[in-house]
């Protein structure tokens, strides 16, 4: 079974808030989910590669220019829970 | 009542010869919305007022003796995690609970374009993650067939509003099954199409490479033309492709590729499919309806796909690796629910997303954070992008002896609300014939072809890359005969 300090240190790098009681939670349910997964440890991967996407993917450039149709910038800023003089506003990062 | 049996077609020639109006179409949808949805609750929301009146224009551009398109004036719902500019898009999460899409995705457009009237938008599993619609944070939906039971999931709102006439048709979106059992557990049909065939653009992403946006419909060809409709390359998803006419097989005459041939068509029954933990009753729904192909002049083989045994495990490393990617976005920060940190802003992204998402979503961000963490990449990811190409080069291979593969969508029928809740690994499993088509990134239709008891058993078909019209005129058959 994964350890608490392991679900803990991975909620963080997920950037998850959880309590105490999901953590005690997640160390069981992905325990078992990657007992699930550890399947996979017999399948003969020695000649294959690995693959991201079913069919090959080609990058796609365009010229450097804006669409034409413009996305409204103030209908963008208005989702924003806290805003000021027209920019987001967040909290500070350095202490 | 019978208005709202109609297909695409129907309410096209109907409309045409003036039976009955766009406007009496939508307000008898609406009606049965009002009167059944309390029930089912399929839709998350509805556009009634815009709706009607769109629908009030088409009936004087018709009075004016305007052309009309095949979808102009047929109502349609839109799964909650595809964007209509100006509607709410909440994902089936607490945290875009009052999100305003400001842009239209690309299949939104086209089909805005035929003048579509589209009703609402319908429930799912949080950010498209479960197969029972039991996930969103707004509550399950229910199957019509059987109120207790789930409708399966995630498309479960855009199923249900479909099989209970709450909508002539819908789209959902499928990336590890999505739309086929929903379409399987609410007797309808479903197509998801081949990655690439439709525009993922204005999706909300959950896995960008197992993503595909497909119809859901009464019939075979409703399914077809929603298909036709939303398809094609687009310059704002550089995954989208256009569909190559083919001339495989079934369709010896190349000029027409309407001579569907049943005599023509090879289909391969793969074996690994039909293993322990099948309902027996599932089986044999599934066993006769292949006889009836074979029956009909299809030439019926037993294939073998050997690695479908990992199917599952590599899906649930590749699409919790990929969504806890795509999620990162939602941060409390740019737009949806932000919970204000008294601290600095590490506490803001904590608080917002661990109050913002559900159970399912942060175990599957979890996962995918651990699957891609320092130490264990080679180990989970890498090893399951290898095993990816296993399960793709098994399709392959099978694809040079037979057109279509025919397998159950799931071993199940559907179960009871709440019964698979407890456990996310039973869950899991649901999935396990449907994953695979997935990463391989093939096209599959779920068909109603039965039922047990009153619960819709459907059959899978799975075609070659890009072959979508060799599965839904296999489909097709099935349905006129």
């Amino acid at each position: 079974m994964i350890s608490k300090e392991e679900v803990q240190h991975i909620a963080k790098l997920a950037r998850l808030g959880i309590s105490e009681k999901e953590t005690e939670k997640f160390q069981k349910e992905l325990s078992s989910i990657l007992d699930y997964v550890e399947e996979l440890k017999k399948a003969d991967i020695s000649n294959i590669e690995a693959i991201s996407h079913p069919f090959k993917i080609e990058n796609v450039v365009r010229e450097d220019k804006t669409s034409k149709e413009k996305l409204n910038g103030q209908k963008l800023m208005a989702m924003a829970p806290e805003t000021e003089k027209g920019y987001v506003k967040v909290k500070s990062i350095l202490k | 009542m019978k208005l709202l049996e109609f297909t695409i077609n129907q309410i096209n020639q109907g409309l045409k010869r003036k039976e009955f109006s766009a406007l009496e179409l939508c307000r008898e949808y609406f009606d049965n919305i009002r009167d059944k949805d309390k029930k089912i609750s399929s839709f998350l929301s509805t556009n009634e007022e815009s709706a009607l009146s769109q629908a009030k224009e088409i009936d004087s551009s018709i009075a004016k003796g305007e052309e009309i398109d095949q979808l102009t004036g047929v109502p349609c719902a839109i799964k909650d995690n595809i964007l209509i500019e100006g509607l709410k898009c909440t994902a089936g999460s607490k945290i875009l609970e009052n999100y305003i899409a400001p842009y239209d995705a690309t299949v939104i457009k086209k089909l805005k374009e035929q003048k579509a009237v589209m009703l609402g938008k319908t429930n799912l599993d949080e950010f498209a993650m479960g197969a029972s619609t039991e996930n969103s944070a707004f509550g399950p939906t229910r199957n019509p067939h059987d109120l207790t039971r789930v409708p399966g999931g995630s498309s479960g709102g855009s199923a249900a509003a479909v099989a209970a006439n709450l909508s002539c048709y819908s789209l959902g979106s499928d990336t590890g099954g999505s739309i086929r059992l929903p379409a399987s557990f609410c007797g309808v049909v479903g197509l998801k199409p081949t990655y690439g065939a439709v525009s993922r653009y204005g999706l909300i992403a959950f896995a960008s490479s197992l993503d595909q946006i497909g119809p859901i419909a009464k019939t075979v060809e409703d399914c077809q033309i929603v298909f036709n409709a939303i398809k094609g390359k687009d310059e704002m998803d550089s995954t989208s492709v256009d569909l190559i006419p083919h001339s495989r097989t079934p369709f010896p005459d190349k000029a027409s590729k309407h001579k569907f041939q049943i005599s023509n068509l090879r289909i391969g029954v793969p074996k690994e499919y039909f293993v322990k933990g099948i309902d027996p009753e599932v089986e044999k729904i599934i066993k006769g309806a292949i006889k009836k192909y074979e029956k009909a002049g299809a030439r019926v083989e037993e294939v073998s796909l050997p690695n479908t045994k990992y199917a599952n495990p590599a899906y649930y490393i590749i699409s919790p690796s990929e969504a806890s990617a795509n999620l990162a976005r939602f941060d409390g920060i740019k737009y949806g629910y932000s919970e204000k940190g008294n601290q600095d802003l590490l506490d803001v992204y904590l608080k917002s997303r661990g109050k913002g998402f559900g159970p399912e979503v942060k175990r599957r961000i979890m996962l995918g954070t651990y699957a891609l963490s320092s130490g264990y990449y080679e180990a989970y990811y890498l090893r399951a992008q290898k095993v990816r190409n296993l399960i793709k080069n098994d399709f392959e291979k099978v694809f040079k002896k037979v057109d279509v593969l025919m397998a159950p969508v799931s071993p199940f029928l559907p179960f009871k609300i709440g019964e698979r809740m407890e456990d996310p690994l039973s869950m899991y499993l649901v999935d396990i014939y449907t994953v695979s088509i997935n990463l391989a990134g093939l096209p599959a239709l779920s068909l109603p072809i039965g039922k047990v008891g009153n619960l819709p058993v459907g059959l899978q078909i799975i075609g070659r890359p890009f072959e979508e019209e060799v599965i839904l005129e296999t489909g097709n058959f099935f349905e006129k005969s």
